[in-house]
């Protein structure tokens, strides 16, 4: 993770694109307005200089929470013969990359959010039957849930949003999840991540033992580790031997991507 | 029994009671165990609850009702339960309530996201819900509701304080959880204070204001903002700060001296009622009432 407000590498500098590049004026804006962050500047300007203009328009469609456009547009590029894989890369998962950044800057709440995951669905239908019938793989395959005896799936929730609106497959267990369950989803979808949240600092340490029990069926190694939750810290983290912490749904994605090896 | 509004506006400063779940957890809930049933299976620890707040100088408790809706309720297989839990959880603390002490049934969040707000709940069935559980309350003879740490306030808070208003005629507390981000404090739902606050008066809460979520620090500042948009009385629960581990143990840091040091500046901020919310007990009452009253209760 980048820290805040972090230099921007020489690299992006002597290549980067100007945000007069992006040839979508709504996302120029977006972007002006709300990303502050340099090095975040400098990524998505480049992201956005380089994406097809048609695409921009399905990126700006999940942005502003337009299911039936980001729909029907997803659809007509298809048509037009762009594969399906540029479709989700520098459309869906393009506009939520901004989308995540202003709900960490507080720009935007739960309820806009949830607005703009269903536009990203409601193109990711058309994406995700391709992709699978031609055998390409997702980011990783990710499997979530509250720990044994929580029940609260909110914040859960909206990460497994962001996540699929980043390209990982997730598989949502749900709520009041046993370790065994989580260790059963791991073999079965062979899973490479676990993303375990809880909202009760009394539910808190069955996070530990859910560890714990992965150690103890010498599958631990198997998979990296993440968890989440209003009460969960860094610290408890890492003492009960998890992978990483996030702290909210944007960093879920960042660590998710930082645990499997991916870039951006 | 009742009184309570026309106390508060007598300019009386009230002093409420600390944290439930942390108590019941003290006394026998098993990690991811309903609450609410404790109000039949052990009724004398609801009892004694009540009791141990009243007899630290509490002049109110909350009933033992936070998950009491059917929603909630119904994730433990109690969704039928609903009259009878809340109904027990006002008893309860009716019977350990000394004369001109007060009992406010709780009702907390359901946990859902109606659809206007992007999730799956529908508002009609949401509003019904918080009717069922504000029947129950009253059949138990509360005084008052207080409907707390709610995050949507044109949404799940505004069905809940009119299905109460409607359906019981009680005076409604209603109290927001605010969470401290990069652009300041916000409900999950992006409310400010200051309009949370004014929203609240809209829309009839006899006594709004702010529960849990953050620690005493920041919750002088929500009652700062929340005071400049509202002539209501103001009422507020208080975390003792942000739990964090020590050897394996959860650990709530703020000590009732802490808490209760920092307590005449949550009142020159503009607060009328204070207690206590996640992490306070007992203890943290006798030292507000011990600072606030000069003596003990």
């Amino acid at each position: 993770m980048s820290e805040k407000g972090g230099k921007v590498p020489e690299f992006i500098r002597t290549t980067m694109a100007e945000l007069a590049d992006i040839p979508n004026e709504f996302i120029r804006n977006e972007l002006d307005e709300f990303v502050e962050r340099d090095d975040e500047r400098a990524e998505l300007i480049e992201l956005y200089s380089q994406s097809a203009p048609h695409l921009l328009e399905i990126g700006a469609a999940i942005i502003s929470g337009r299911n039936e456009d980001s729909d029907r547009l997803t659809v007509e590029a298809l048509q037009r013969g762009t594969g399906a894989l540029e479709v989700m890369d520098d459309g869906l998962i393009a506009g939520m990359a901004l989308v995540g950044i202003k709900f960490r800057e507080n720009f935007i709440f739960v309820p806009e959010v949830l607005a703009c995951a269903r536009a990203m669905k409601a193109g990711m239908v058309h994406i995700e039957p391709i992709l699978s019938a031609s055998g390409i793989e997702p980011l990783a395959k990710v499997i979530m849930g509250t720990v044994k005896g929580d029940l609260h799936d909110i914040g859960k929730n909206l990460c497994i949003m962001m996540l699929r609106g980043a390209g990982f497959e997730v598989i949502d267990l749900g709520v009041d999840i046993s370790a065994d369950e989580f260790i059963d989803a791991v073999e079965q979808h062979n899973a490479t991540l676990v993303g375990m949240s809880a909202l009760l600092t009394t539910t808190m340490p069955n996070m530990g033992r859910t560890i714990d029990a992965f150690i103890d069926a010498d599958v631990r190694d198997d998979v990296k580790i993440m968890v989440g939750g209003a009460p969960v810290t860094p610290e408890f983290a890492d003492e009960m031997g998890a992978d990483a912490y996030g702290d909210n749904a944007v960093e879920c994605v960042e660590v998710a991507k930082r645990l499997v090896g991916v870039s951006r | 029994m009742s009184g309570f509004l026309e106390r508060i506006s007598s300019g009386a400063l009230l002093i409420s009671d600390g944290a439930t779940g942390t108590y019941l957890q003290q006394n026998g809930l098993e990690p991811g165990g309903c609450p609410e049933a404790f109000n039949s299976d052990h009724p004398e620890v609801i009892r004694e609850m009540a009791a141990a707040y009243f007899a630290a100088g509490s002049d109110m408790v909350e009933t033992n009702s936070f998950g009491g809706s059917r929603y909630m309720l119904a994730k433990y297989g109690h969704g039928d339960r609903v009259e009878e839990l809340n109904r027990l959880a006002g008893e309860l603390a009716r019977a350990a309530a000394p004369d001109g002490c007060f009992v406010l049934g709780s009702i907390g969040p359901t946990g859902e996201i109606l659809a206007e707000k992007g999730g799956a709940a529908d508002d009609g069935e949401m509003y019904g819900v918080f009717q069922e559980q504000a029947r129950g309350l009253a059949a138990g003879g509360v005084d008052a509701v207080c409907i707390e740490t709610m995050s949507d306030v044109t949404g799940e808070m505004s069905l809940a304080i009119r299905a109460v208003k409607e359906t019981t005629g009680l005076p409604v507390v209603a109290t927001l959880c605010f969470d401290r981000g990069p652009r300041g404090l916000f409900t999950m739902m992006g409310d400010t204070p200051q309009s949370a606050s004014a929203a609240l008066t809209e829309m009839g809460a006899d006594v709004v204001g702010s529960n849990c979520g953050i620690a005493i620090g920041d919750m002088i500042e929500v009652i700062v903002a929340m005071r400049q948009a509202t002539d209501r009385p103001i009422l507020t629960h208080i975390n003792a700060g942000i739990p964090r581990i020590e050897a394996g143990e959860i650990v709530y840091p703020d000590s009732p001296e802490f808490m209760a040091d920092q307590m005449e500046r949550v009142i020159e901020a503009g607060a009328n009622l204070v207690g206590g919310c996640c992490g306070t007990g007992p203890e943290h009452v006798r030292a507000f009432v011990s600072r606030l009253r000069g003596g003990a209760a």
